[in-house]
Protein backbone atom coordinates (compact mmCIF):
# COMPACT_ATOMS: atom_id res chain seq x y z
CA UNK A 1 0.00 0.00 0.00
CA UNK A 2 2.81 2.45 0.84
CA UNK A 3 4.11 2.82 -2.69
CA UNK A 4 0.82 4.23 -3.91
CA UNK A 5 1.06 7.63 -5.56
CA UNK A 6 -1.37 10.45 -4.88
CA UNK A 7 -3.06 9.73 -8.19
CA UNK A 8 -3.49 6.05 -7.25
CA UNK A 9 -4.79 6.91 -3.78
CA UNK A 10 -7.27 9.34 -5.30
CA UNK A 11 -8.51 6.63 -7.70
CA UNK A 12 -8.55 3.98 -4.97
CA UNK A 13 -10.71 6.17 -2.76
CA UNK A 14 -13.05 6.89 -5.62
CA UNK A 15 -13.35 3.20 -6.51
CA UNK A 16 -13.99 2.32 -2.87
CA UNK A 17 -10.91 0.04 -2.64
CA UNK A 18 -10.14 1.57 0.75
CA UNK A 19 -11.47 4.39 2.91
CA UNK A 20 -9.65 7.54 3.91
CA UNK A 21 -9.65 6.34 7.53
CA UNK A 22 -7.91 3.12 6.43
CA UNK A 23 -5.22 4.80 4.34
CA UNK A 24 -4.68 7.52 6.95
CA UNK A 25 -4.24 4.89 9.68
CA UNK A 26 -1.80 3.01 7.43
CA UNK A 27 0.46 6.06 7.12
CA UNK A 28 0.12 6.96 10.80
CA UNK A 29 1.29 3.43 11.66
CA UNK A 30 4.26 3.79 9.32
CA UNK A 31 5.23 7.09 10.93
CA UNK A 32 5.15 5.41 14.36
CA UNK A 33 7.33 2.55 13.13
CA UNK A 34 9.85 4.37 10.99
CA UNK A 35 9.96 8.00 12.09
CA UNK A 36 9.83 8.07 15.85
CA UNK A 37 12.28 6.93 18.53
CA UNK A 38 16.06 7.02 18.60
CA UNK A 39 16.61 5.30 15.26
CA UNK A 40 13.70 6.98 13.51
CA UNK A 41 14.06 9.32 10.55
CA UNK A 42 12.77 12.32 12.58
CA UNK A 43 11.03 13.74 9.53
CA UNK A 44 7.98 14.94 11.47
CA UNK A 45 7.96 17.57 14.22
CA UNK A 46 4.25 17.11 14.95
CA UNK A 47 2.04 14.15 14.09
CA UNK A 48 -1.59 15.02 14.54
CA UNK A 49 -3.09 11.56 14.83
CA UNK A 50 -6.46 12.48 16.32
CA UNK A 51 -7.04 15.40 13.97
CA UNK A 52 -5.92 13.42 10.90
CA UNK A 53 -8.32 10.59 11.70
CA UNK A 54 -11.14 13.08 12.30
CA UNK A 55 -10.41 14.71 8.93
CA UNK A 56 -10.32 11.27 7.29
CA UNK A 57 -13.66 10.36 8.83
CA UNK A 58 -15.16 13.65 7.62
CA UNK A 59 -13.73 12.97 4.15
CA UNK A 60 -15.31 9.51 4.03
CA UNK A 61 -18.65 11.06 5.03
CA UNK A 62 -18.26 13.75 2.35
CA UNK A 63 -17.60 11.03 -0.21
CA UNK A 64 -20.64 9.06 0.95
CA UNK A 65 -22.70 12.24 0.53
CA UNK A 66 -21.50 12.53 -3.07
CA UNK A 67 -19.49 15.75 -2.66
CA UNK A 68 -15.96 14.37 -3.02
CA UNK A 69 -13.25 15.95 -5.17
CA UNK A 70 -10.12 14.18 -6.46
CA UNK A 71 -8.47 15.22 -3.20
CA UNK A 72 -11.08 14.27 -0.63
CA UNK A 73 -9.53 11.92 1.92
CA UNK A 74 -6.03 11.97 0.39
CA UNK A 75 -3.33 12.28 3.09
CA UNK A 76 -0.49 14.79 2.87
CA UNK A 77 1.83 16.64 5.27
CA UNK A 78 2.80 20.31 5.53
CA UNK A 79 6.24 21.76 6.07
CA UNK A 80 6.28 23.22 9.56
CA UNK A 81 6.46 26.83 8.38
CA UNK A 82 2.93 26.84 6.99
CA UNK A 83 0.62 28.11 9.72
CA UNK A 84 -2.04 25.62 10.78
CA UNK A 85 -4.92 26.87 12.91
CA UNK A 86 -4.73 25.10 16.27
CA UNK A 87 -1.69 22.97 15.40
CA UNK A 88 1.87 23.74 16.55
CA UNK A 89 3.94 25.55 13.88
CA UNK A 90 7.59 25.78 14.91
CA UNK A 91 9.64 26.60 11.80
CA UNK A 92 12.20 24.23 13.32
CA UNK A 93 13.02 26.89 15.90
CA UNK A 94 13.12 27.06 19.69
CA UNK A 95 11.66 30.57 19.58
CA UNK A 96 8.45 29.21 18.00
CA UNK A 97 8.51 25.89 19.87
CA UNK A 98 5.24 26.80 21.61
CA UNK A 99 3.57 28.69 18.75
CA UNK A 100 0.05 27.56 17.91
CA UNK A 101 -1.20 29.83 15.11
CA UNK A 102 -4.72 31.24 15.29
CA UNK A 103 -5.18 30.89 11.50
CA UNK A 104 -4.39 28.74 8.45
CA UNK A 105 -1.97 29.64 5.68
CA UNK A 106 -3.78 30.05 2.33
CA UNK A 107 -2.10 26.89 1.03
CA UNK A 108 -3.30 24.93 4.08
CA UNK A 109 -6.79 26.33 3.58
CA UNK A 110 -6.72 25.34 -0.11
CA UNK A 111 -6.07 21.69 0.86
CA UNK A 112 -8.73 21.79 3.59
CA UNK A 113 -11.36 23.01 1.12
CA UNK A 114 -10.62 19.98 -1.06
CA UNK A 115 -11.00 17.69 1.95
CA UNK A 116 -7.37 16.51 2.03
CA UNK A 117 -6.11 14.99 5.28
CA UNK A 118 -3.08 16.52 7.03
CA UNK A 119 -1.00 13.86 8.84
CA UNK A 120 1.29 16.37 10.51
CA UNK A 121 4.04 18.93 10.16
CA UNK A 122 7.44 18.10 8.74
CA UNK A 123 10.88 18.90 10.10
CA UNK A 124 13.03 21.59 8.48
CA UNK A 125 16.13 23.70 8.90
CA UNK A 126 15.35 26.51 11.34
CA UNK A 127 13.41 29.25 9.50
CA UNK A 128 14.29 27.42 6.24
CA UNK A 129 17.97 28.37 6.56
CA UNK A 130 20.11 25.41 5.62
CA UNK A 131 20.84 22.75 3.02
CA UNK A 132 21.01 19.64 5.20
CA UNK A 133 18.22 19.80 7.79
CA UNK A 134 20.90 19.77 10.48
CA UNK A 135 19.87 23.26 11.66
CA UNK A 136 16.61 22.14 13.31
CA UNK A 137 15.95 22.71 17.01
CA UNK A 138 14.08 19.39 16.83
CA UNK A 139 17.12 17.45 15.64
CA UNK A 140 18.58 16.42 12.29
CA UNK A 141 16.58 14.35 9.80
CA UNK A 142 17.99 11.12 8.33
CA UNK A 143 18.01 10.31 4.64
CA UNK A 144 16.07 7.05 4.13
CA UNK A 145 18.52 6.05 1.34
CA UNK A 146 21.42 6.05 3.80
CA UNK A 147 20.76 6.84 7.43
CA UNK A 148 24.23 8.35 7.87
CA UNK A 149 23.50 10.98 5.23
CA UNK A 150 21.45 14.17 5.20
CA UNK A 151 18.15 14.42 3.28
CA UNK A 152 19.05 17.93 2.11
CA UNK A 153 17.33 21.08 3.26
CA UNK A 154 15.64 23.13 4.17
CA UNK A 155 12.61 20.94 3.30
CA UNK A 156 14.48 17.82 4.52
CA UNK A 157 11.56 16.54 6.61
CA UNK A 158 9.09 16.70 3.71
CA UNK A 159 11.60 14.94 1.43
CA UNK A 160 12.57 12.19 3.91
CA UNK A 161 8.93 11.54 4.80
CA UNK A 162 7.86 11.13 1.16
CA UNK A 163 10.98 9.08 0.27
CA UNK A 164 10.22 6.66 3.13
CA UNK A 165 6.57 6.64 2.05
CA UNK A 166 5.39 7.92 5.42
CA UNK A 167 3.14 10.21 3.43
CA UNK A 168 2.48 10.15 -0.33
CA UNK A 169 3.42 13.82 -0.90
CA UNK A 170 4.14 16.96 1.12
CA UNK A 171 4.27 20.71 0.82
CA UNK A 172 7.65 22.42 0.93
CA UNK A 173 9.20 25.83 0.27
CA UNK A 174 12.21 26.97 -1.73
CA UNK A 175 14.20 30.17 -1.15
CA UNK A 176 17.50 29.07 -2.72
CA UNK A 177 16.96 25.39 -3.52
CA UNK A 178 15.06 24.09 -0.48
CA UNK A 179 12.59 22.04 -2.54
CA UNK A 180 14.84 20.93 -5.40
CA UNK A 181 17.96 19.94 -3.46
CA UNK A 182 16.18 17.68 -0.91
CA UNK A 183 14.08 16.18 -3.73
CA UNK A 184 17.34 15.39 -5.58
CA UNK A 185 18.93 13.88 -2.44
CA UNK A 186 15.97 11.58 -1.81
CA UNK A 187 15.03 10.47 -5.33
CA UNK A 188 11.84 12.54 -5.57
CA UNK A 189 10.12 15.04 -7.83
CA UNK A 190 10.09 18.58 -6.44
CA UNK A 191 8.87 21.79 -8.02
CA UNK A 192 9.52 25.43 -7.17
CA UNK A 193 6.95 27.56 -9.02
CA UNK A 194 7.34 31.04 -10.49
CA UNK A 195 7.57 33.70 -7.78
CA UNK A 196 3.99 34.80 -7.03
CA UNK A 197 2.31 31.54 -8.17
CA UNK A 198 1.53 30.19 -4.67
CA UNK A 199 0.35 32.42 -1.87
CA UNK A 200 2.88 33.26 0.83
CA UNK A 201 0.13 34.24 3.26
CA UNK A 202 0.60 32.29 6.49
CA UNK A 203 3.96 30.98 5.35
CA UNK A 204 6.54 32.20 7.87
CA UNK A 205 8.75 34.57 5.88
CA UNK A 206 12.49 34.04 5.52
CA UNK A 207 13.43 36.10 2.43
CA UNK A 208 10.19 37.54 1.08
CA UNK A 209 11.38 38.33 -2.44
CA UNK A 210 12.73 34.78 -2.93
CA UNK A 211 10.41 32.45 -0.93
CA UNK A 212 8.02 30.28 -2.89
CA UNK A 213 6.09 27.16 -1.87
CA UNK A 214 5.79 24.03 -3.99
CA UNK A 215 5.31 20.27 -3.81
CA UNK A 216 7.63 17.33 -3.08
CA UNK A 217 6.09 14.17 -4.53
CA UNK A 218 6.90 10.75 -5.98
CA UNK A 219 6.02 11.61 -9.58
CA UNK A 220 5.49 14.56 -11.90
CA UNK A 221 1.82 13.58 -12.12
CA UNK A 222 1.51 13.89 -8.33
CA UNK A 223 3.41 17.19 -8.35
CA UNK A 224 0.88 18.45 -10.90
CA UNK A 225 -2.00 17.36 -8.64
CA UNK A 226 -0.36 19.15 -5.70
CA UNK A 227 0.25 22.33 -7.67
CA UNK A 228 -3.39 22.37 -8.79
CA UNK A 229 -4.29 22.94 -5.12
CA UNK A 230 -1.29 25.00 -4.00
CA UNK A 231 -1.36 27.58 -6.81
CA UNK A 232 -3.88 30.35 -6.37
CA UNK A 233 -4.18 34.10 -6.59
CA UNK A 234 -4.49 35.50 -3.09
CA UNK A 235 -5.45 39.06 -2.23
CA UNK A 236 -3.92 38.58 1.20
CA UNK A 237 -0.42 38.21 -0.31
CA UNK A 238 0.60 41.49 -1.94
CA UNK A 239 3.17 39.68 -4.11
CA UNK A 240 0.70 37.05 -5.36
CA UNK A 241 0.18 37.45 -9.11
CA UNK A 242 -3.29 37.47 -10.64
CA UNK A 243 -2.73 34.87 -13.32
CA UNK A 244 -5.10 32.04 -14.23
CA UNK A 245 -4.22 28.62 -12.76
CA UNK A 246 -4.34 25.96 -15.47
CA UNK A 247 -5.12 22.29 -14.74
CA UNK A 248 -1.52 21.09 -14.51
CA UNK A 249 -2.58 17.46 -15.00
CA UNK A 250 -4.30 18.22 -18.31
CA UNK A 251 -1.12 18.72 -20.36
CA UNK A 252 1.07 15.96 -18.89
CA UNK A 253 0.69 13.82 -21.98
CA UNK A 254 1.33 16.51 -24.58
CA UNK A 255 3.93 15.67 -27.20
CA UNK A 256 7.35 17.10 -26.36
CA UNK A 257 8.82 16.47 -29.79
CA UNK A 258 10.73 19.47 -31.09
CA UNK A 259 11.25 21.12 -27.69
CA UNK A 260 14.64 22.79 -27.45
CA UNK A 261 16.67 22.16 -24.28
CA UNK A 262 19.47 24.53 -23.37
CA UNK A 263 22.50 23.24 -21.48
CA UNK A 264 24.33 26.13 -19.83
CA UNK A 265 28.07 25.53 -19.84
CA UNK A 266 28.35 27.21 -16.41
CA UNK A 267 26.16 24.42 -14.94
CA UNK A 268 28.49 21.71 -16.25
CA UNK A 269 31.82 23.06 -14.95
CA UNK A 270 35.07 21.18 -15.54
CA UNK A 271 35.32 20.27 -11.87
CA UNK A 272 31.85 18.66 -11.80
CA UNK A 273 32.06 15.09 -10.54
CA UNK A 274 32.33 12.95 -13.72
CA UNK A 275 29.83 10.37 -12.46
CA UNK A 276 27.27 13.10 -11.69
CA UNK A 277 27.83 14.61 -15.12
CA UNK A 278 27.42 11.24 -16.78
CA UNK A 279 24.10 10.43 -15.03
CA UNK A 280 22.70 13.86 -15.89
CA UNK A 281 23.89 13.70 -19.51
CA UNK A 282 22.31 10.29 -20.03
CA UNK A 283 19.03 11.60 -18.64
CA UNK A 284 19.23 14.48 -21.12
CA UNK A 285 19.94 11.96 -23.89
CA UNK A 286 16.61 10.34 -22.97
CA UNK A 287 14.88 13.63 -23.84
CA UNK A 288 16.67 13.56 -27.21
CA UNK A 289 15.19 10.10 -27.78
CA UNK A 290 11.80 11.63 -27.06
CA UNK A 291 12.37 14.12 -29.87
CA UNK A 292 13.87 17.12 -28.10
CA UNK A 293 16.91 18.92 -29.42
CA UNK A 294 19.88 20.10 -27.37
CA UNK A 295 21.58 23.44 -27.56
CA UNK A 296 24.68 24.62 -25.69
CA UNK A 297 24.02 27.99 -24.05
CA UNK A 298 25.75 30.35 -21.65
CA UNK A 299 24.45 32.11 -18.53
CA UNK A 300 27.54 34.25 -17.92
CA UNK A 301 26.55 35.75 -14.54
CA UNK A 302 25.90 32.38 -12.86
CA UNK A 303 28.91 32.75 -10.54
CA UNK A 304 27.41 35.88 -8.99
CA UNK A 305 24.31 34.04 -7.77
CA UNK A 306 25.61 32.82 -4.41
CA UNK A 307 27.30 36.15 -3.50
CA UNK A 308 24.11 38.12 -4.35
CA UNK A 309 21.90 35.62 -2.50
CA UNK A 310 23.96 35.96 0.69
CA UNK A 311 23.13 39.66 0.75
CA UNK A 312 19.47 39.57 -0.30
CA UNK A 313 18.41 36.61 1.84
CA UNK A 314 20.15 37.70 5.08
CA UNK A 315 19.02 41.32 4.62
CA UNK A 316 15.39 40.28 4.19
CA UNK A 317 15.59 37.73 7.01
CA UNK A 318 17.01 40.29 9.42
CA UNK A 319 13.91 42.41 8.78
CA UNK A 320 11.40 39.52 8.71
CA UNK A 321 12.67 37.87 11.87
CA UNK A 322 12.48 41.11 13.86
CA UNK A 323 8.91 40.05 14.64
CA UNK A 324 10.32 37.22 16.75
CA UNK A 325 10.72 39.46 19.79
CA UNK A 326 9.20 37.49 22.67
CA UNK A 327 6.34 39.98 23.08
CA UNK A 328 3.29 38.81 21.14
CA UNK A 329 3.97 35.11 20.53
CA UNK A 330 6.72 32.54 20.82
CA UNK A 331 9.13 31.88 23.66
CA UNK A 332 10.13 34.69 26.02
CA UNK A 333 13.32 34.56 28.13
CA UNK A 334 13.08 34.10 31.89
CA UNK A 335 12.96 37.19 34.13
CA UNK A 336 13.81 39.98 31.67
CA UNK A 337 15.20 42.98 33.55
CA UNK A 338 13.97 45.49 30.96
CA UNK A 339 12.51 45.57 27.45
CA UNK A 340 15.92 45.60 25.76
CA UNK A 341 16.98 42.57 27.78
CA UNK A 342 13.70 40.83 26.89
CA UNK A 343 14.31 41.31 23.15
CA UNK A 344 17.98 40.38 23.23
CA UNK A 345 17.80 37.31 25.42
CA UNK A 346 14.56 35.95 23.91
CA UNK A 347 16.20 36.16 20.47
CA UNK A 348 19.70 35.14 21.58
CA UNK A 349 18.34 32.06 23.37
CA UNK A 350 15.58 31.33 20.85
CA UNK A 351 17.56 31.33 17.59
CA UNK A 352 20.15 28.76 16.51
CA UNK A 353 23.65 29.55 15.21
CA UNK A 354 22.89 29.75 11.46
CA UNK A 355 19.87 32.00 11.99
CA UNK A 356 21.95 34.35 14.15
CA UNK A 357 24.71 34.44 11.55
CA UNK A 358 22.30 35.39 8.78
CA UNK A 359 20.49 37.99 10.88
CA UNK A 360 23.84 39.59 11.72
CA UNK A 361 25.07 39.57 8.10
CA UNK A 362 21.78 41.12 7.02
CA UNK A 363 21.81 43.71 9.78
CA UNK A 364 25.34 44.70 8.78
CA UNK A 365 24.48 44.86 5.07
CA UNK A 366 21.48 47.10 5.74
CA UNK A 367 23.22 49.37 8.26
CA UNK A 368 23.92 53.03 7.53
CA UNK A 369 26.59 53.52 4.91
CA UNK A 370 26.56 49.95 3.59
CA UNK A 371 23.11 49.74 1.97
CA UNK A 372 24.24 50.71 -1.54
CA UNK A 373 27.39 48.60 -1.47
CA UNK A 374 25.52 45.46 -0.47
CA UNK A 375 21.74 45.41 -0.94
CA UNK A 376 21.46 47.69 -3.98
CA UNK A 377 24.48 46.02 -5.58
CA UNK A 378 22.90 42.60 -5.02
CA UNK A 379 19.58 43.75 -6.53
CA UNK A 380 21.50 44.92 -9.60
CA UNK A 381 23.19 41.52 -9.87
CA UNK A 382 19.73 39.96 -9.74
CA UNK A 383 18.80 41.98 -12.81
CA UNK A 384 21.90 40.68 -14.64
CA UNK A 385 21.07 37.09 -13.70
CA UNK A 386 17.47 37.52 -14.83
CA UNK A 387 18.63 39.08 -18.13
CA UNK A 388 20.83 36.02 -18.79
CA UNK A 389 17.79 33.75 -18.47
CA UNK A 390 15.51 36.02 -20.51
CA UNK A 391 18.07 35.99 -23.34
CA UNK A 392 18.45 32.20 -23.11
CA UNK A 393 14.69 31.64 -23.29
CA UNK A 394 14.61 33.46 -26.64
CA UNK A 395 16.42 30.42 -28.05
CA UNK A 396 15.33 27.47 -25.91
CA UNK A 397 12.14 26.11 -24.31
CA UNK A 398 13.76 24.63 -21.20
CA UNK A 399 17.14 24.65 -19.50
CA UNK A 400 18.56 21.53 -17.86
CA UNK A 401 21.39 20.91 -15.41
CA UNK A 402 22.33 18.80 -12.41
CA UNK A 403 20.25 19.90 -9.38
CA UNK A 404 23.23 19.57 -7.04
CA UNK A 405 27.02 19.17 -7.48
CA UNK A 406 27.05 15.89 -5.50
CA UNK A 407 24.60 13.31 -4.12
CA UNK A 408 23.61 13.44 -0.42
CA UNK A 409 26.60 14.08 1.85
CA UNK A 410 27.21 12.68 5.33
CA UNK A 411 25.64 14.18 8.43
CA UNK A 412 28.21 16.50 10.02
CA UNK A 413 30.37 16.64 6.88
CA UNK A 414 29.76 20.32 6.12
CA UNK A 415 28.59 21.80 9.41
CA UNK A 416 32.03 23.21 10.30
CA UNK A 417 32.15 25.75 7.49
CA UNK A 418 29.02 27.78 6.65
CA UNK A 419 30.44 29.02 3.35
CA UNK A 420 31.13 25.47 2.17
CA UNK A 421 27.50 24.59 2.99
CA UNK A 422 26.31 27.60 0.95
CA UNK A 423 28.00 26.18 -2.18
CA UNK A 424 25.50 23.31 -2.04
CA UNK A 425 22.95 25.59 -3.77
CA UNK A 426 25.20 26.66 -6.65
CA UNK A 427 22.88 25.27 -9.37
CA UNK A 428 19.55 26.16 -7.75
CA UNK A 429 19.98 29.64 -6.31
CA UNK A 430 19.90 31.72 -9.53
CA UNK A 431 16.27 30.72 -10.19
CA UNK A 432 15.11 32.24 -6.92
CA UNK A 433 16.98 35.46 -7.68
CA UNK A 434 15.32 35.58 -11.11
CA UNK A 435 11.92 34.32 -9.82
CA UNK A 436 11.87 31.48 -12.37
CA UNK A 437 10.24 28.07 -11.89
CA UNK A 438 12.39 24.96 -11.61
CA UNK A 439 12.04 21.33 -10.72
CA UNK A 440 14.18 18.35 -9.81
CA UNK A 441 13.41 14.84 -11.00
CA UNK A 442 15.26 11.58 -10.27
CA UNK A 443 17.75 10.91 -13.07
CA UNK A 444 19.70 7.88 -11.85
CA UNK A 445 22.18 7.11 -9.10
CA UNK A 446 25.82 7.58 -8.12
CA UNK A 447 27.21 5.24 -5.42
CA UNK A 448 23.67 3.99 -4.87
CA UNK A 449 22.46 7.50 -4.00
CA UNK A 450 19.83 9.37 -6.04
CA UNK A 451 20.86 12.14 -8.44
CA UNK A 452 18.53 14.94 -9.53
CA UNK A 453 18.08 16.49 -12.95
CA UNK A 454 17.02 20.13 -12.79
CA UNK A 455 14.50 21.38 -15.36
CA UNK A 456 14.21 25.17 -15.55
CA UNK A 457 11.21 26.67 -17.31
CA UNK A 458 10.31 30.14 -18.47
CA UNK A 459 8.07 32.30 -16.25
CA UNK A 460 4.65 30.66 -15.62
CA UNK A 461 5.57 27.54 -17.61
CA UNK A 462 5.08 25.07 -14.75
CA UNK A 463 2.72 23.06 -16.97
CA UNK A 464 5.43 22.72 -19.62
CA UNK A 465 8.01 21.56 -17.08
CA UNK A 466 5.59 19.02 -15.63
CA UNK A 467 4.83 17.80 -19.16
CA UNK A 468 8.57 17.28 -19.83
CA UNK A 469 9.04 15.53 -16.48
CA UNK A 470 6.01 13.29 -16.96
CA UNK A 471 7.12 12.24 -20.45
CA UNK A 472 10.55 11.38 -19.03
CA UNK A 473 8.92 9.38 -16.24
CA UNK A 474 6.71 7.58 -18.73
CA UNK A 475 9.84 6.44 -20.58
CA UNK A 476 12.01 5.65 -17.52
CA UNK A 477 11.73 4.05 -14.07
CA UNK A 478 14.13 6.11 -11.93
CA UNK A 479 11.24 7.73 -10.06
CA UNK A 480 9.82 4.33 -9.07
CA UNK A 481 12.83 3.33 -7.01
CA UNK A 482 12.30 3.55 -3.27
CA UNK A 483 15.00 3.28 -0.61
CA UNK A 484 15.68 -0.24 0.68
CA UNK A 485 14.68 -0.87 4.27
CA UNK A 486 11.47 1.11 4.30
CA UNK A 487 9.56 -2.17 4.23
CA UNK A 488 11.58 -3.72 7.05
CA UNK A 489 8.90 -3.30 9.66
CA UNK A 490 6.02 -4.34 7.52
CA UNK B 1 35.71 42.82 4.13
CA UNK B 2 37.21 41.50 7.35
CA UNK B 3 35.31 42.60 10.44
CA UNK B 4 37.06 43.73 13.62
CA UNK B 5 36.36 42.02 16.91
CA UNK B 6 34.64 45.20 18.11
CA UNK B 7 32.21 45.15 15.15
CA UNK B 8 30.52 41.98 16.41
CA UNK B 9 28.93 43.33 19.63
CA UNK B 10 27.77 46.40 17.66
CA UNK B 11 26.07 44.32 14.98
CA UNK B 12 24.53 42.02 17.62
CA UNK B 13 23.25 45.09 19.44
CA UNK B 14 21.64 46.49 16.26
CA UNK B 15 20.03 43.09 15.67
CA UNK B 16 18.86 42.87 19.33
CA UNK B 17 20.66 39.57 19.79
CA UNK B 18 22.36 38.56 23.03
CA UNK B 19 25.54 36.68 22.14
CA UNK B 20 28.06 35.09 24.49
CA UNK B 21 31.40 36.85 24.91
CA UNK B 22 33.36 33.72 24.05
CA UNK B 23 31.43 33.23 20.77
CA UNK B 24 32.66 36.57 19.43
CA UNK B 25 35.88 35.30 17.77
CA UNK B 26 33.93 32.62 15.90
CA UNK B 27 31.29 35.11 14.71
CA UNK B 28 34.08 37.47 13.64
CA UNK B 29 35.65 34.72 11.53
CA UNK B 30 32.40 33.38 10.05
CA UNK B 31 30.83 36.74 9.25
CA UNK B 32 34.10 37.92 7.66
CA UNK B 33 34.14 34.78 5.48
CA UNK B 34 30.55 35.40 4.39
CA UNK B 35 31.29 39.05 3.56
CA UNK B 36 34.34 37.94 1.60
CA UNK B 37 32.10 35.60 -0.42
CA UNK B 38 29.59 38.40 -0.95
CA UNK B 39 32.25 40.78 -2.23
CA UNK B 40 32.72 38.63 -5.31
CA UNK B 41 29.82 40.79 -6.58
CA UNK B 42 32.33 43.59 -7.07
CA UNK B 43 33.86 41.70 -9.99
CA UNK B 44 31.25 43.25 -12.31
CA UNK B 45 30.45 46.86 -13.01
CA UNK B 46 26.75 47.52 -12.41
CA UNK B 47 26.68 51.32 -12.76
CA UNK B 48 24.04 51.29 -15.50
CA UNK B 49 21.95 48.40 -14.16
CA UNK B 50 18.50 48.94 -12.64
CA UNK B 51 18.09 47.09 -9.31
CA UNK B 52 15.53 44.26 -9.48
CA UNK B 53 12.98 44.68 -6.69
CA UNK B 54 10.45 42.10 -7.88
CA UNK B 55 11.37 39.14 -10.10
CA UNK B 56 8.57 39.79 -12.57
CA UNK B 57 8.62 43.58 -12.04
CA UNK B 58 5.13 43.53 -10.57
CA UNK B 59 3.93 46.69 -8.85
CA UNK B 60 2.24 46.95 -5.48
CA UNK B 61 -1.43 46.05 -5.68
CA UNK B 62 -3.77 48.33 -3.78
CA UNK B 63 -7.11 47.57 -2.20
CA UNK B 64 -9.96 49.67 -0.90
CA UNK B 65 -9.43 50.86 2.66
CA UNK B 66 -12.24 48.86 4.19
CA UNK B 67 -12.54 46.68 7.26
CA UNK B 68 -12.64 43.07 6.06
CA UNK B 69 -11.56 41.11 9.14
CA UNK B 70 -13.73 40.22 12.08
CA UNK B 71 -12.40 41.06 15.53
CA UNK B 72 -10.80 37.95 17.03
CA UNK B 73 -8.64 39.67 19.61
CA UNK B 74 -8.86 36.94 22.23
CA UNK B 75 -8.01 34.19 19.78
CA UNK B 76 -5.08 36.14 18.38
CA UNK B 77 -3.76 36.87 21.87
CA UNK B 78 -3.86 33.25 23.00
CA UNK B 79 -0.24 32.74 21.94
CA UNK B 80 1.13 35.75 23.85
CA UNK B 81 3.75 34.91 26.52
CA UNK B 82 2.28 37.46 28.97
CA UNK B 83 -0.98 39.40 28.75
CA UNK B 84 -3.51 41.21 30.90
CA UNK B 85 -6.91 42.68 30.04
CA UNK B 86 -6.35 42.42 26.32
CA UNK B 87 -2.86 43.94 26.40
CA UNK B 88 0.58 42.42 25.87
CA UNK B 89 2.70 42.69 29.00
CA UNK B 90 6.35 43.79 28.88
CA UNK B 91 8.75 45.06 31.55
CA UNK B 92 8.17 48.68 32.52
CA UNK B 93 9.48 51.03 29.78
CA UNK B 94 8.71 54.47 31.28
CA UNK B 95 9.39 55.12 34.98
Amino acid sequence: MQNLTLAQISKGLEAGEFTSVEITQHYLDRIKQLDQGENGLNSFITVNEELALAEAKAADERRAAGNATAWTGVPIAHKDLLCTDGTLTTCGSKILSNFVPPYDATIVENFKKEGAVCLGKTNMDEFAMGSSNENSYFGAVKNPWDLERVPGGSSGGSAAAVAARLVPAATATDTGGSIRQPAAFTGLTGLKPTYGRCSRWGMVAYASSLDQAGPIAQTAEDAAMMLNVMASFDEKDSTSIEQPVPDYTATLNDDIKGKVIGLPKEYFPENLDPEMASVVRSAIAEFEKLGCTIKEISLPNTGLGIPAYYVVAPAECSANLSRMDGVRFGVRCEDPKDLEDLYKRSRGEGFGAEVKRRIMVGTYALSTGFYDAYYVKAQKIRRLIKNDFVAAFNDVDFIMSPTTPTPAFKTGEKTGDPVEMYMEDVFTIALNLAGLPGMSIPAGKVNNLPVGLQIIGNYWNEAGMLNMAHQFQTATDFHKEAPAGIDSNR
Amino acid sequence: MALDRSDIPNIADLARLAIAENDIPQYQQELSNILELVEQMNAVNTDDVQPLAHPTDAVQRLRADEVTETNQREKYMQCAPAKEEGLFLVPKVIE
